[in-house]
């Protein structure tokens, strides 16, 4: 009886899967075929669903595993550069490079998108390999550090490898292959992959090294061999994000990777919640979207005409400070803790607010009684 | 089945253990009781490999493990239920029970009923989180998670600490039935009333030496005993 019943709940919640995915697809068709949002809203789409991909590897090494990393704008780069100098056409490499000529090897290279991706990805997890041997045996705001330091090395060597990477010219008309279908795709594949693994024994044992190492290590878990796992699957996913970012946006250079593009995502995975896949999808889309959405604070504005603020550069990023102010005072493990997103939690939500509500109403009438 | 000779083992700049000996024989209980700061974690820390002795050797079923590591000593079959429970808070019961098998390949679903029998009130919260858990069923969850591993040996580090009488006394039964199943258990105690009344062997650590030794029994009635450990 109660199998049954579970049964027929799995069964709804697939269904309503199935019809959410042929509407997300139907949707990207619109937007795709027909302009449905204008170029404009779909490019800050495509930027949502790359920094979502960036935001879950980063959320597999620090919330999953629990490894404060920061590196993570030096294994976006690797994997940005490697895609750009394999899918830019090679004339157009030979006159990109005028100051300095290019590589022989570097100039005649080329692969498919898909392929350059992958490898990008790839060469961005060899890198983590090596930083990992020194770097894993730390622990907290040590490992922090250590792994900042190694993404900005990464980034000088990147701005004096002139001959491959162009220096900090960089590179521009990287190919537009990037399109919302390969941006919500490889979103896609990212959170089912890792919807999986936390599935498998593996990702329980990432998730026991997080709470307890000396239990964990008790248990017959490597901790060094776990966290270098995850380390490298997470750069690996760093690599790709690269290189769709530098797909999307269309020119990269060396300053576009400092350690200012790890705090933007590690705002993103606070946000949405350290331990949380779909906390760092919504997280991405939320933030991504009200960025541009909140361009209209930097050319100035008044509040209701009274009080007029002149225009000022970087006006909206004060909205964002304030945000996490008011997330971390009301929820302080983000917008979804560790949590999952499930459609029986969506179908209790409104129930649960309005419990909150009553409660809060409850509180504050019996306040009201004692004062008298 | 164990066989610690002579270990010697420095923990935190000093010699918390000062060649201690002893011997674990299959399918018994032994415990070793003692002060605060006797050696007796530091001893269980060797055994797992979580510590590396200084000297002196450990042999499990007559193979040397002196300084294997924490990983190889589980997969021969030890297993330690460290102190203060330290189960996963954020992993479910169930994902917890899974941990402990982390190393075994095969089936699970029989040993994880086996030790729903054991405890049922695991059974009740397996989909709950185990820092949502009270110490008691902490306690047992950490046990339940130890025997996953399918344990030739299991070593408890004070699982008494923190409970309440009663629970401590389910606690020590369920130590002696898991016993009958065959598994050989190495407890560490301040309780010593209640671990020596079931174990066969009993040592007493002071200060990094073994002072006393015999059967539970009779170290529950010497006189040394009775007024450093039992209050008389």
């Amino acid at each position: 009886m109660k199998s049954n019943s579970s049964n027929k709940k799995m069964g709804l919640s697939t269904i309503l899967t199935i019809a959410s995915l042929i509407g997300i697809v139907v949707l990207l068709y619109m937007i795709d075929q027909h302009g449905f949002l204008g170029s404009y809203w779909t490019r800050v789409l495509r930027l949502s669903g790359v920094y979502a991909i960036s935001a879950l590897s980063m959320n597999l090494v620090n919330g999953f595993t629990g490894q404060f990393s920061l590196g993570h704008a030096g294994f976006m780069a690797i994997g940005a550069y490697v895609t750009s100098l394999l899918i830019i056409p090679t004339p157009n490499k030979a006159i990109q490079y005028y100051v300095t000529p290019v590589l022989d090897f570097v100039g005649k290279m080329h692969a498919p998108f898909w392929l350059a991706l992958i490898l990008g990805g790839l060469l961005a997890a060899i890198a983590a390999f090596f930083i990992g041997f020194p770097v894993l045996r730390l622990k907290g705001d040590y490992l922090a550090i250590a792994t900042l330091g190694f993404s900005e090395i990464i980034r000088i060597f990147i701005t004096n490898l002139i001959p491959i990477t162009n220096g900090p010219m960089g590179l521009k008309n990287i190919p537009a292959s990037a399109n919302i279908w390969w941006t919500t795709g490889i979103c896609t594949l990212t959170v089912v992959f890792m919807l999986r693994l936390m599935d498998t024994s593996y990702g329980r044992a990432i998730k026991a090294i997080r709470d307890d190492e000396t239990a964990a290590e008790a248990m017959g878990i490597s901790l060094f061999r776990h966290k270098m796992m995850a380390f490298m699957m997470g750069a690996f996913f760093a690599g790709v994000s690269g290189g769709l970012i530098a797909s999307v946006v269309g020119t990269i250079n060396p300053g576009f990777f400092r350690f200012t593009l790890a705090y933007e995502i590690l705002l993103i995975v606070v946000l949405g919640g350290l331990g949380s896949i779909t906390g760092s999808v919504v997280g991405a889309f939320v933030l991504t979207i009200s960025r541009e959405w909140l361009r209209f604070l930097d050319n100035g504005f008044s509040i209701l005409g009274i009080i007029k603020v002149p225009p000022i550069a970087g006006m909206r990023m004060l909205f964002f400070s304030v945000l996490l102010m008011i997330v971390i005072l009301y929820s302080r493990r983000g917008l979804f803790g560790s949590n999952e997103f499930t459609w029986a939690g969506l179908f209790a939500f409104p129930g649960k607010w309005k419990n909150k509500a009553a409660n809060l109403f409850d509180s504050a009438k019996q306040k009201a009684g004692r004062k008298k | 089945m164990i066989s610690i000779k002579d270990l010697v083992v420095n923990y935190g700049g000093i010699e918390a253990v000062k060649g201690i000996s002893f011997d674990v024989p299959q399918g018994s209980i032994v415990t070793l009781i003692g002060a605060n700061g006797a050696g007796k974690s530091t001893t269980l820390k060797a055994i797992s490999g979580l510590v590396r002795p200084k000297s002196g050797s450990i042999s499990f079923l007559d193979e040397d493990i002196t300084n294997k590591d924490p990983v190889a000593i589980v997969a021969k079959g030890i297993t330690m239920v460290p102190e203060g429970r330290k189960i996963f808070a954020d992993l479910t019961v169930l994902e917890n029970l899974k941990i402990g098998a982390y190393l075994r390949k095969d089936k699970l679903d029989e040993d994880i009923e086996w030790v729903y029998s054991i405890f049922p009130r695991l059974k009740e919260r397996h989909w709950q989180l185990g820092g949502t858990l009270s110490g008691g069923e902490q306690q047992m969850l950490a046990v339940g998670r130890a025997l996953m591993s399918k344990p030739k040996l299991m070593m408890m580090d004070e699982p008494s600490l923190g409970l309440a009488p009663l629970i401590v006394k389910d606690i020590f039964n369920v130590i002696k039935r898991i016993n009958e199943n065959g598994v050989t258990v190495l407890l560490i105690e301040q309780n010593a009333n209640m671990a020596l009344h079931i174990s066969d062997t009993g040592y007493v650590l002071e200060t990094g030496v073994i002072t006393l030794s015999g059967p539970g029994e009779e170290l529950l009635e010497n006189a040394a005993v009775k007024e450093a450990y039992l209050g008389k």
